[in-house]
């Protein structure tokens, strides 16, 4: 299966000038790749840096150094050194993101934030709409919640919402930090399923699970980022 | 559907530069604008922001520096060399300016529907039934009911001023509007909804904006990119997300914990 991601020699730290300029080093030389239909999942403690990486791919955070190479249709691109509208327009077709939390957006109901990476894809409306109901079901999302803001509900619901967010587009590259953290197993095994589509459809695929069964079952390869930290090399 | 299919830029800036007397107002800022994208500019009071606005809207010629646009049909011009004609077209038709106080950017004393049917006729639309249909609609897209078309805005709420002031800025489907603090002065739940309605408003209509704001909040939720000033220098810009997420510059990084949650 062909590469969909590449990060080369890649480092990480933070300066923290309101703390007298302390440098907190995160990571150093990551080194790895992911093919078309696979999962890798980043494991490591806490505070290794595996959030970091997700973020650095999604150009959320600063890459400092190496190259973070991305297939994008015929062409690859380096997000280290991507312009702002690039990357963007990466994140509109190419590389999906589901956070730990949902970021509300006011006055917005949930089936328009599940159906608008879809419809941004050029999807019509309804469609898009459709399609983000029968995700909220599955992911057993009470009905009458479907119309409402999700701002107001429980973390759970919101988290189901931010994963049919995520999963709802195709993308060939999708990120996920730690999607299962507030569900209950059988919605973990709905995100299992899920996540078996999308390997099935040939998307690369990068997690952070800290659930032990979730992660048996999705991931083809355990990258332990611990390997590539700063203090370790240093 | 997908965000700047274009690769041309829409705005140029190079080197703007304006002095007050022997105070700097904004100092040396270049940046590209690309049609649909949307900038927003931050940073503490007396920073130069709004000089800036003031210098890409034509509104006070800058000291030194050039800034050239796009023109519809697609040449590029320097915008302090145009005639004084051209210059007021295109401030009646290509362009919007959203100000934080809506009394100077609407007319108090005549109707709402002839704040928005105004900018109309100076597009040249005669026809008095399209102009207040089309005003009637606009009215009704910034959520305005259309029985109050024919009241003055000094009747209105600071949240309806500012979302008439909206209309009659779009209504002439502007490429590119500026904005100084549009939500400044309101109360939290007004701006909330006056913030959703510009996010769909640029996203639908595919504006260029450059917004200013002292909110990143604001930021966050409009802009792609942000650009951060202090003493009238830009000290740091980029992906929106990611200079709020990860700032780079000690200002910027006080900037971004002097809040919450953003
Ligand atoms: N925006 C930021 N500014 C400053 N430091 C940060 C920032 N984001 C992360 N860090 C620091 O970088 C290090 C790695 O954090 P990261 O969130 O990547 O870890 P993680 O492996 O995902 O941990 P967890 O399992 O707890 O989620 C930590 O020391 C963290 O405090
Ligand atoms: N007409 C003027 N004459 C003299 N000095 C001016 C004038 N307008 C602005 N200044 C000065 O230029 C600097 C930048 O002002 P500007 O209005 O651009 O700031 P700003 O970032 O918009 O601030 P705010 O957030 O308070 O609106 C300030 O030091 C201000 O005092
Ligand atoms: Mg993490
Ligand atoms: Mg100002």
């Amino acid at each position: 299966m062909p590469v969909r991601l590449y990060l080369n020699n890649v480092g990480k730290s933070f300066t923290m000038h309101l703390q007298g300029g302390t440098v907190i080093p995160v990571v150093e030389k990551v080194e790895f790749s992911v093919n078309a239909g696979e999962c890798v999942v980043l494991g490591g403690p806490s505070g290794a840096g595996k959030s970091s990486i997700l973020k650095m791919i999604y150009g959320n955070y600063r890459c400092d150094e190496g190259q973070i190479l991305v297939t994008a249709g015929d062409e690859i691109v380096n997000i280290a050194s991507a312009e702002p509208r690039k990357v963007l327009r990466l994140r509109e077709d190419t590389i999906g993101y589901v956070s730990q939390f949902l970021r509300t957006i006011p006055r917005v109901s949930a089936e328009d934030v599940v159906a608008e990476p879809l419809i941004a894809q050029g999807t019509s409306e309804e469609e898009g709409v459709d399609k983000a109901r029968s995700l909220l079901s599955r992911l057993n999302v009470p009905e009458r919640l479907w119309t409402l803001p999700p701002a107001t509900f429980s973390g759970g619901e919101q988290q189901r919402v931010n994963i049919a967010r995520g999963f709802i587009a195709h993308y060939p590259i999708l990120l996920l930090d730690e999607p299962t953290a507030s569900l209950d197993a059988a919605n973990r095994a709905v995100v299992v399923r899920l996540v078996e589509e999308k390997k099935a459809q040939g998307v690369a695929m990068v997690g952070i699970l800290h659930d032990q069964d979730v992660r048996e079952q999705i991931a083809d390869r355990i990258i332990d980022v611990t390997g590539f930290s700063a203090e370790a090399a240093a | 559907m997908n965000a700047f299919p274009t690769t041309d830029p829409l705005l140029q800036v190079h080197n703007v530069t304006r002095y007050y007397g022997d105070r700097i107002g904004c100092a040396d800022v270049s940046f590209d604008l690309w049609p649909g994208e949307v900038l927003a500019i931050v940073g503490e009071s007396g920073s130069g922001k709004t000089t800036l606005l003031n210098c890409l809207s034509t509104r006070l010629a800058p000291t030194a520096g050039a800034i050239e646009y796009r023109m519809r049909d697609g040449t590029m011009r320097n915008l302090y060399q145009l005639t004084e004609a051209e210059r007021r077209l295109l401030m009646r038709t290509d362009w919007g300016f959203v100000h934080q106080n809506a009394a100077e950017g609407l007319r108090m004393n005549v109707s709402a529907g002839a704040n928005v049917g105004e900018r109309l006729m100076a597009v040249g639309e005669r026809h008095y039934g399209n102009i207040r249909s089309t005003a009637d609609d606009w009215m009704g897209r910034v959520e305005i009911d259309s029985d109050r078309i024919d009241d003055d805005p000094r009747s209105f709420s600071g949240g309806m001023r500012q979302r008439l002031q909206i209309a009659r800025n779009l209504v002439t489907r502007p490429r590119l509007v500026f904005m100084d603090e549009p939500t400044g002065g309101l109360d939290v739940s007004v701006q909330a909804r006056l913030l959703d309605l510009l996010r769909r408003l640029v996203a639908d209509l595919g504006l260029s904006v450059v917004i200013v704001t002292h909110d990143l909040a604001v930021a966050r939720l409009l802009s792609h990119r942000i650009m951060v000033m202090r003493h009238g220098n830009v000290i740091e810009s980029g992906l929106t997300d990611q200079v709020l997420d990860d700032p780079r510059e000690p200002y910027t990084q006080l900037l971004v914990s002097s809040i919450l949650q953003v």
